[in-house]
């Protein structure tokens, strides 16, 4: 075994761990700030804003994350136009792609996710608002947003764990994360078996802290949601 | 002439779907002594199965991907080695893929089975018991029709999620569909061309089993529509 390998690199599995922590908060915040507008437009627009939202879920959640980031990463380079635009040198950088990538992934997801938060909000909540002589963005600011927020909080945190494990899809774009870290040391030392286990375990332990903060949360917001 | 690179990636379809379905059927397996394991009265069994959902949830797919590849040959050659045996183990592609996927929906398939199970009305089972069912024709006539309507929402995600996680495997070196459209895009220089219509066929294939999934569900409806 040559455990001590992994030992002399733990600078750099910390680095590859900021990078995932990184890409992952990053994603999560570009990503709501997207599907929370789009759910609402979903739920309150018409026929026409309904069908091209859906459209657009339908697209990133029915194609596989890993060609959605090389049909960025790798993809736009065939365009002539595009190569020799101001946009060039963000749209040439790994980063800039699997953030591009991972934010319209998820706020596909998330549009969804929301959208089916606000369709459990009662009838009576809305009416109720209304009665008060709320206005449309009084009703959004007080009664949508944290109803739609506190019901979709359980599928909202599965998909946030899904985004950071979509993260490790960065290595094959050549960000060092925590699996390309690992990638790196299998090739460098060729040793096959340390560098994985090792980035399954921090996975593992990312996974478990961010599935108790997401309790924590629920607990704390969504506890008036659970029946007695 | 792109005609052809386009008919190449799309020829693979068959690879990629034969992956699909033999991972399928190993987590419905591994879903169902999953459950079971859960449902146990002995704790090791519970524990044990606890152990296997959490490690599957928590690690990502690419990740458990090249464990099994890479890693796993490589403990099995240390033993071997330990034991003076100059005998290589080195894991198929295939194998691999199988193994993974199955093993990772397995886990998420012992979730939905799970709860599938626990929402069959007591009730039921016990009057099935009352009237003098033995084990099987319980399992047949009560359980398993409530169970399938029960567990065919989380079981159609689960495999709309495994039809995508296919992709994956072109990283280990499977020629499958991504696989293919990679080939394309480098021989070609039209990478995004080639990659669109590799998501045009997994695009194909989610809208395919969602009609056919939504047909199944028809079918085990409470209320039947004739």
């Amino acid at each position: 075994m040559n455990w001590d390998i992994i030992l002399d690199s733990a600078g750099l599995y910390l680095s590859g761990l900021r990078l995932t922590l990184g890409l992952t908060l990053a994603s999560l915040l570009f990503s709501f700030l997207l599907a929370v507008p789009l759910a609402l437009a979903k739920w309150s627009g018409g026929a026409v804003t309904r069908a091209i939202i859906s459209g657009y879920t339908l697209l990133f959640r029915g194609t596989p994350l890993l060609i959605q980031l090389f049909l960025i990463y790798f993809g736009l380079a065939q365009f002539e136009l595009l190569r020799e635009s101001w946009l060039w040198p963000w749209l040439s950088s790994p980063l800039v792609c699997v953030l591009l990538a991972f934010v319209l992934n998820s706020a596909a997801y998330s549009t969804e996710i929301f959208a089916a938060g606000l369709a459990h909000l009662p009838r009576g909540e809305i009416e109720a608002a209304r009665a008060f002589g709320m206005s449309a963005w009084v009703r959004t600011r007080r009664i949508y947003l944290p109803a739609m927020l506190t019901r979709s909080l359980p599928l909202y945190g599965n998909e946030a764990v899904m985004l950071m494990h979509a993260t490790s899809l960065a290595s094959t774009v050549t960000l060092m994360e925590i699996t390309g870290v690992a990638r790196n040391l299998t090739l460098n030392y060729y040793i096959q078996f340390e560098p994985y286990v090792t980035a399954g375990l921090l996975y593992l332990i990312l996974t478990l802290s961010l599935v108790g903060l997401l309790h924590w949360a629920e607990r704390r917001w969504a506890g008036y949601l659970v029946q007695r | 002439m792109l005609g052809d690179y386009a008919l190449t990636i799309l020829g693979a379809a068959r690879v990629t779907l034969t992956l699909a379905g033999a991972s399928l059927l190993l987590s419905v397996v591994l879903g169902m002594v999953g459950a079971a394991c859960k449902l146990s009265r002995r704790r090791w069994l519970r524990l044990l199965a606890g152990g296997y959902t959490g490690l599957m949830r928590g690690v990502p797919d690419l990740v458990l991907l090249l464990l099994v590849f890479y890693s796993l040959p490589a403990l099995v050659n240390q033993g071997l080695e330990a034991f003076g045996s100059d005998a290589y183990f080195e894991l198929d592609p295939w194998v691999a893929g199988i193994l993974t996927l199955g093993a990772i929906f397995g886990g998420y398939m012992t979730e939905t089975f799970r709860a599938a199970l626990q929402n069959v009305p007591r009730g039921q089972i016990e009057a099935g018991l009352a009237c003098g069912f033995g084990p099987i024709a319980l399992l047949r006539l009560i359980i398993a029709p409530q169970m399938i309507r029960l567990a065919l929402p989380g079981f159609a995600n689960n495999w709309l999620v495994l039809a995508k996680a296919t992709a994956l495997v072109s990283l280990i070196g499977l020629h499958d569909v991504m696989f293919r459209a990679r080939g394309a895009a480098e021989a070609t220089g039209q990478p995004f061309l080639f990659y669109l219509v590799a998501a045009g066929f997994y695009l194909a294939v989610t809208l395919v089993s969602v009609g056919v999934l939504r047909l199944v569900a028809d079918r085990y409806a409470f209320e039947r529509r004739e």
